[in-house]
């Protein structure tokens, strides 16, 4: 049955969006007293021995290192990304100056005319290089930004006295993000205050960032996000590294300046999807089944650290994926590099520990000759299961269910029998699952997430939140928990956009928190204002974050525990085929079950589902992006090409109720899981139709060829 | 000094433009005219976020100079927005869900118009084809799809 919640309403943003009415940063400031423009370091590792910068006309302004009025570093974290590069760069992009001024073809004409002189250091480019310290270590002394280890059972044994060892490597290249509306900011000086309006996800970030840069109190910089043009974790600490510049500059100048970056600076500096290498070595025993697994797991961080820790976290604990394995090792760590640092990007980690996982129950399956669907069933978890962090899966699991689901509405098992005889035709099948929230003990120790709620005197409900709605539906959603919460009509309840000064610090839009956390604060919020209601008068709720009851409890140093409090569930099926020459893949079938405890609009998850599917099939072959000596060579959109319409057909979709009871209205994260299966799904497929094994995404033409080369 | 005043108009109204012909349409609407409706979203003529009609053909306003278009007719997203077939396909875009962040979104409503202009019944493939110039990240095109047949549908007899 499914939830009255669920059903679909208008979204409250799409009409004034539709009909071009709704202002982005760019049009709210259409006309900006003054331009800026960053001037980038052009090599990837050295020293800066000298600068020389143009005389400045009046109202032109070159601002650096030495105009920080507080200390050169922005606190993500941890505090090692500077905000202007002073006597060292780390990546070719690394901000050095703001070029300031009213008009921007001097702008322009001023930026050209900076010369720096480098000594060149040897740079480290892959993650190869970074682990045997190439051109020396950059980050301690082992270029390893964070080392995670999991010990669940123990694999010392089971490894003894396997019958077979089968070990495979596993690569994830980079992503970027291509949100449409490129990165954008507006700032200036208030009384004694600095104000920066951002297209951002995490306002709070941005101001806890600048408070060392500014040395000023947290009060006296007010972020206020403006409507923001897509995002998928590319806005979550990249406006930080945009903000420090521009505060310094404004700070100095103190006059209004715009900041929005075109289009080929955004692909070429900004952050992008970690790349990932993911060794498994796994024991079987005599009839096939899984003693147990030995991964290393590793993260290309980039230049600077930013959040690689706490994807590396989500990548660790998601290893295992839906599988009770009885014993697991990993070894996971993020390594520094001389690139564009790697960060935020929907799934969070997740979508490389997953590939790496699923590819390698298809490449047992095969080792093994057995049916890789079948293979993976005696492993599914289970309500009360344990998880590789040895917490415990405390809801029912539908795996079976939304297995017998999909099945049917894809076809998948006959069609996979006929593929065998078929070349060039091939059928996908992946698990995933995403652990709703933040990881470990981040919701109740760092965090802590507030609300407010507020009625006027007329009677209309005022959400305040520090979540963003980014395109992902929230403005609409925690409208919906609110009205049926106070039973009232969706009119009557407002989402107030979060601007720093005003709304309390619910938490950073990332990690499917936004509803599953912060919408259940909402939920509960309501509800107590639904007793104190009085008509006619103004009102007010707060209401803090408390950590659902009957967890184990985590423990940050062991790494034990409940990761997350629940999981959100999902399973894919791709039908691909392959052009036998031109190895083109062509996509033609797109099936995905899901269970999000209870989805709060099934139009706005649906439209999560087809989105985030096709973009983790944008991902799995077509999005390309290679960095050759610190610098990505798809310059534009026309060389780093993201899906169209006719890329790929329309996907079929189906969701599955499962109540969460700490998830507002029982809801649980949906927007990143949407994310995780379809490469591996798509791997699978393609594994199938050219008859060899898929471990590396984008799955490229040559690749391929050079793969049906081997085989004939 | 010759005379280079370049005469055209905008949603039916007559403009006369006498700067640098080497200006790109889009930032003369955004600028100029402070009608910020299309986007840029690439400034190459990639993305179709800046999409409008010129004497009724969809193009990227990115990439038209104001030299080209002496004489031409240019609809944006402001004047579509405020006849009937405009509002039908932004109310068929709202209940489809066509709408996420809603960068792409104004783009694609003027690529829906330029498509039903053209073929008022298109089939999916065709509007698949349609709207290929437009690129969105975050709806995955089907509802997009699904709000153009809706359009389609309900305006039976505007196009
Ligand atoms: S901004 Fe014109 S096509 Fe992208
Ligand atoms: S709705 Fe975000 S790009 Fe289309």
């Amino acid at each position: 049955m499914s939830h009255s919640i669920s059903t679909t309403v208008r979204r409250k943003d799409a009409v004034a969006k539709a009909s071009g009415v709704t202002e982005y940063l760019s049009d709210q400031f259409l006309h900006s007293p003054l331009h800026a423009k960053c001037y980038y370091s052009s090599i990837a590792r050295g020293q800066i021995i000298s600068r020389i910068l143009p005389d400045l006309p009046e109202d032109y302004f070159i601002i650096g290192a030495d105009d920080i009025p507080g200390k050169n570093n922005l606190h993500m974290i941890i505090e090692d990304w500077p905000v202007f590069a002073d006597k060292d760069v780390r990546y070719l992009g690394q901000i050095v100056y703001l070029v300031i001024g009213p008009d921007k073809a001097k702008v322009l004409e001023l930026h050209s005319q900076i010369k720096i002189e480098y000594k060149e250091d040897t740079p480290c480019y892959t993650l190869e290089d970074s682990m045997t310290l190439v051109g020396g270590a950059q980050h301690e002394d082992d270029n390893v930004y964070t080392r995670y280890d999991i010990h669940h059972g123990n694999i010392e044994v089971p490894f003894e006295k396997a019958h077979r060892i089968l070990e495979k490597e596993y690569y994830t290249g980079y992503q970027e993000h291509v949100y449409m509306e490129p990165q954008s900011m507006f700032a200036y000086w208030e009384d004694d205050s600095f104000v920066l309006h951002a297209s951002a996800q995490c306002p709070f970030y941005i101001r806890k960032s600048l408070v060392g840069a500014l040395g000023m109190e947290p009060e006296k910089i007010r972020i206020i996000q403006s409507t923001t043009g897509g995002a998928f974790g590319g806005k979550e600490h990249f406006p930080d590294v945009l903000a420090g510049p521009l505060a310094v500059a404004v700070y100095k100048i103190r006059k209004p300046i715009k900041l929005v970056l075109d289009r080929k600076e955004d692909l070429a500096y900004s952050i992008k999807r970690h790349p990932s290498s993911v060794n498994i070595r796994t024991a079987v025993d005599k009839k096939g089944k899984i003693l147990a697994h030995d991964i290393d797991l590793r993260l290309d961080g980039g230049a600077f650290s930013s959040c690689s820790a706490v994807v590396l976290a989500r990548a660790v604990f998601t290893i295992s994926n839906v599988y009770n394995f009885p014993n697991v090792k990993v070894c996971g760590r993020a390594y520094c590099t001389n690139k564009v640092p790697s960060d935020a990007f929907r799934g969070f980690g997740a979508p490389q520990a997953v590939f790496a996982i699923e590819s390698h129950m298809n490449y047992l399956a095969y080792e093994l000759a057995v049916n890789p669907l079948e293979f993976r069933q005696p492993y599914l978890l289970k309500q009360g299961s344990p998880t590789i962090t040895d917490g415990v899966v405390h809801e029912k699991v539908m795996l079976p269910e939304m297995t017998k689901r999909a099945l049917e509405m894809s076809g998948y098992k006959e069609k996979f029998e006929e593929y065998k005889n078929v070349p060039g035709k091939g059928i996908g099948f992946s698990y995933f699952l995403h652990g709703c929230g933040f990881t470990g003990n981040g919701e109740r120790d760092l965090i802590k997430a507030r609300i407010y709620l507020k009625k006027d005197e007329s009677d209309q409900v005022f959400i305040y939140a520090s979540n963003v709605e980014m395109g992902q539906g929230l403005s609409t959603t925690f409208c919906k928990v609110a009205a049926k919460s106070l039973d009232i009509p969706l009119e009557q309840v407002d989402y107030v956009g979060p601007d720093t000064s005003i709304v309390p610090d619910s938490g950073p839009t990332v990690a499917s928190r936004s509803i599953s956390v912060v919408g259940f604060l909402v939920q509960k919020a309501a509800e107590r204002l639904k007793e104190e209601w009085v008509s006619g008068e103004a009102q007010s709720i707060t209401q803090d974050y408390s950590p659902p009851e009957g967890m184990v409890e985590w423990d940050q140093d062991a790494l034990k525990g409940d990761a997350y409090p629940a999981y959100s569930w999902g399973v894919n099926i791709v039908e691909v085929e392959v052009d036998p020459l031109t190895c083109e893949v062509d996509t033609k079938g797109i099936w995905g079950v899901y269970e999000v405890g209870v989805p709060i609009d099934r139009q706005i998850v649906e439209g999560q589902i087809i989105g985030g599917m096709v973009q983790a099939l944008g991902y799995s072959h077509l999005e390309k992006l290679e960095c050759v000596d610190g610098r990505f060579k798809q310059a534009t959109m026309a060389d780093y090409m993201i899906p169209t319409s006719m890329d790929f057909p329309s996907t079929q979709s189906d969701i599955v109720d499962n109540p969460f009871e700490y998830g507002a209205f029982g809801a649980k994260g949906a927007g990143e899981m949407v994310f995780d299966g379809a490469a591996p799904a798509f791997g699978a497929a393609v594994s199938q139709a050219v008859d060899a094994i898929i471990d590396e995404v984008p799955v490229l033409p040559e690749t391929l060829m050079e793969l049906t080369d081997e085989g004939q | 000094m010759k005379d280079n005043k370049i005469e055209f108009t905008v949603n039916g109204e007559n403009k006369i433009y006498d700067g640098d012909p080497l200006r790109r349409l889009l930032d003369v609407l955004r600028e100029d005219y402070e009608m910020p409706g299309a986007k840029e979203g690439c400034g190459e003529g990639e993305c179709g976020a800046c999409s409008i009609l010129l004497d009724g053909k969809l193009v990227n306003s990115c990439v038209v100079a104001m030299g080209t278009i002496q004489g031409k007719e240019v609809m944006t997203i402001e004047g579509l927005k405020e006849n009937e077939r405009g509002k039908c396909i932004v109310e068929a875009f709202a209940d489809a869900g066509a709408v996420q962040c809603g960068f792409c979104t104004p783009g694609m409503v003027m690529a829906s118009e330029a498509l039903l202009r053209q073929n008022p019944k298109p089939d999916e493939q065709a509007i698949r084809k349609g709207i290929s110039g437009n690129l969105c990240r975050c709806t995955g095109y089907d509802q997009i799809v699904d709000a153009v047949k809706m359009a389609s549908e309900r305006g039976d007899g505007l196009w």
